[in-house]
């Protein structure tokens, strides 16, 4: 039997065990949708770095600095730095001032039902977007870890039953074991594997630079080359190379701390002080994370060689060839669990966020005016949405099959969350003319200029050679628009200016005087949320 | 059970409530003026250094890959300055949870004033 085949299936009965030992913990709402609050802060931390650390930063990033060396490593330090954003602006307030979502906090002093359906439509379009993306991604790579012994279809429906499953049973509770585990499996495969490239080239970090700045491989016309890969500029290119590179730090920066998925982790902990130590947990796991791309990345480059990377399974599937070149078949599976476990963690992260939002915010607080009509009915009502959204980006992922080209999705979840979510939050709790209708018009324009600009940029107008087939193909085979594949730079202030313009068109007396009550309850923690028992 | 059905209530009743007046007092108190006068201190210029030398990366990178090309010792400018971000935003986090401390200190004494000025519960 296939070693990674049997190292999957051990995660899974652990994690299965957790969701069973967690669905004893889940009554009530609290419980449910922020595991009691009692989450400790170095877990959460833990967990946060799990929920935000995805396949597409494990396998991505070292495949992006295997192909284009140190322009892809400039990928790895926006990840970590966009958490100062969270620390120093939002993880506080929002713990203090809010229950289970962003929503809470804007609802505070503004109409409650315009900007929650809002806030509800944006939460749903990041995390869905965001999941599509990953749930595609996994099925082509759980096919390529297992060796072929799965289809495509067979890796998205298991991905998405088990992410339900943890979801549904387990609720918060049982996500954030699955996100503690994946982290110290990650963190613990990252370190081994970085150990293992500087033992390739005996612990010297000259052999080691003076080998990544010689790699050899062929380029696109098949012409052998070798270049520096220390070199910035092999893959951002000019003109509009660098100010892409800008924008997606732009995203990075703004859209981190308007994430739903790593919002809702805030209200985990027992209070504020808590949440800031738990982001400053994760920013120690997910700095020294990504500083060891430069092994996992360069050594890949080096050690195997984007010639072989190419050849066998191409960008993605550079660190598990590095663990094989270097330690054999059981390292290989080992790093392939953990990027399945990768993969897991995060995309049960997404469907919480979602199904709260869902349930907490539209059901409830839209639909039912703030009203629960029969005790226990949100938490129910999160985890039919669950089924739903699960089967529905299940069944996404299978029409669109492993080619399509979905890699814009995250660009877009970045893009939303930085335009349309973090203005609204940030604007409702440092701008007291700030209204209803400012939050309405930050949100949808934020939203709309986001989609709008992806729509008309390279990941969708491109003309592609008659070879390109089926979804992998662009959908307008015209020049694009927009040139840039980060819409950051222009729909973040476009955010930010529709929530300006939308505030200062109306006037609403009530959302300055409640202004006083969020800053007081959002600085003090005054009122805040308690953790409960279970 | 009790506590668990106390906790599927979902309209925020058995939470701190107050008058619009004293939400008012405690904003205008000289404490609070003082907590938020405290926590822009740090927080603006921490925020403005931070976002200024991050983005000096991919502009550096971007429009001078010559000169950040250039050698220093086994690597370069541009992969020394790319790694020192992670140190710098190690620093500011730091240097944070330190002011925060202050910042908790001060809001205690609102917090302990409002809870026994008003029955809130």
């Amino acid at each position: 039997m296939n070693i990674s085949l049997v190292m999957f299936l051990v995660f899974i009965a652990i994690t299965l065990g957790i969701t069973y030992w967690a669905s004893g913990r889940s009554a009530g709402a609290s419980a449910y949708f922020a595991a009691s609050r009692q989450i400790k802060g170095w877990q959460n931390g833990v967990a946060v770095a799990g929920d935000y650390m995805s396949a597409a930063s494990f396998l991505g990033i070292a495949g992006i600095i295997a192909f284009f060396g140190y322009d892809g490593f400039l990928y790895s330090v926006g990840w970590l730095v966009a958490y100062l954003t969270v620390l120093l602006v939002i993880a506080e307030p929002l713990r203090n001032a809010g229950k289970y979502t962003m929503a809470d906090v804007l609802a505070y002093r503004l109409k409650p039902r315009p900007v929650r359906a809002m806030a509800s439509l944006s939460t749903l379009t990041v995390s869905t977007f965001y999941m599509i993306a990953q749930m595609v991604g996994a099925g082509a790579l759980v096919k390529l870890l297992l060796g072929g012994k799965v289809t495509y279809n067979e890796a998205v429906i298991g991905v998405g039953i088990l992410m339900i499953v943890y979801v549904v049973f387990g609720g918060m509770l049982a996500t954030t074991w699955v996100q503690i585990i994946k982290a110290i499996l990650l963190m613990a495969g990252t370190v081994l594997l970085s150990i293992l490239v500087m033992a390739h080239f005996h612990f010297s970090f000259g052999q080691f630079f003076n080998a990544i700045s010689q790699v050899s491989y062929h380029d696109a016309k098949g012409q052998q080359v070798v270049k520096d890969f220390l070199q910035p500029g092999l893959r951002f290119k000019p003109p509009y190379g660098p100010l892409d590179l800008i924008s997606l730090g732009l995203a990075l920066i703004f859209g981190t701390a308007g994430l739903p998925h790593i919002l809702v982790r805030f209200y985990t902990v027992p209070d504020a002080k808590t949440a800031r130590h738990s982001v400053v947990w994760a920013m120690v796991l997910i700095g020294s994370f990504y500083i060891m791309t430069t092994f996992l990345g360069f050594g890949a480059a080096t050690i195997v060689g984007p010639d072989f990377i190419k050849a066998h399974g191409g960008n993605n599937m550079s660190a598990p060839l590095l663990a094989n070149a270097l330690a054999g078949s059981i390292f290989f599976a080992f790093i392939s669990a953990i990027a399945f476990a990768t993969i897991l963690a995060v995309v049960a992260g997404l469907t919480i966020s979602a199904t709260t939002s869902f349930s907490h915010d539209f059901w409830t607080n839209v639909v039912h005016n703030g009203v629960e009509r029969r005790p226990g009915e949100e938490v129910l009502v999160a985890r039919i949405s669950a089924f739903v959204v699960g089967g529905a980006a299940i069944a996404i992922a299978i029409v669109l099959g492993p080619t399509a080209n979905v890699a814009f999705l995250v660009a877009l979840a970045f893009a939303v969350a930085a335009s349309a979510n973090l203005p609204v939050i940030v604007l409702s709790i440092f701008w007291r003319r700030f209204n209803t209708s400012g939050a309405v018009w930050g949100l949808a324009v934020g939203l709309l200029a986001s989609i709008g600009l992806i729509v008309v940029s390279p990941s969708f107008m491109m003309i592609d050679a008659a070879t390109v087939t089926g979804t992998a193909r662009h959908l307008i085979q015209a020049k694009a628009w927009f040139p840039l594949e980060n819409p950051g730079i222009l729909s973040i202030p476009l955010g930010f200016i529709g929530a300006i313009i939308g505030t200062l068109l109306s006037s609403e007396p009530s959302s300055q005087e409640k202004f006083n009550e969020l800053l007081v309850r959002s600085n003090t923690g005054l009122g805040a949320e308690k953790a409960t028992a279970h | 059970m009790a506590s668990t059905l106390k906790e599927l209530a979902v309209v925020p009743s058995k939470q701190y409530q107050a008058p619009q007046a004293i939400w008012d007092k405690i904003a205008d108190s000289k404490e609070f003026k003082d907590l938020m006068a405290t926590k822009r201190m740090f927080i603006v210029p921490a925020f403005i250094f931070f976002v200024v030398y991050y983005f000096a990366l991919p502009v550096l990178v971007g429009y001078a890959p010559q000169f950040m090309s250039t050698k220093v010792g086994f690597v370069n400018l541009a992969y020394l300055f790319a790694l020192s971000q992670f140190f710098v935003a190690w620093i500011i986090a730091g240097l944070f949870v330190k002011a925060a401390n202050n910042f908790d200190r001060l809001a205690k004494d609102i917090l302990e004033k409002a809870e026994n000025g008003k029955g809130g519960k």
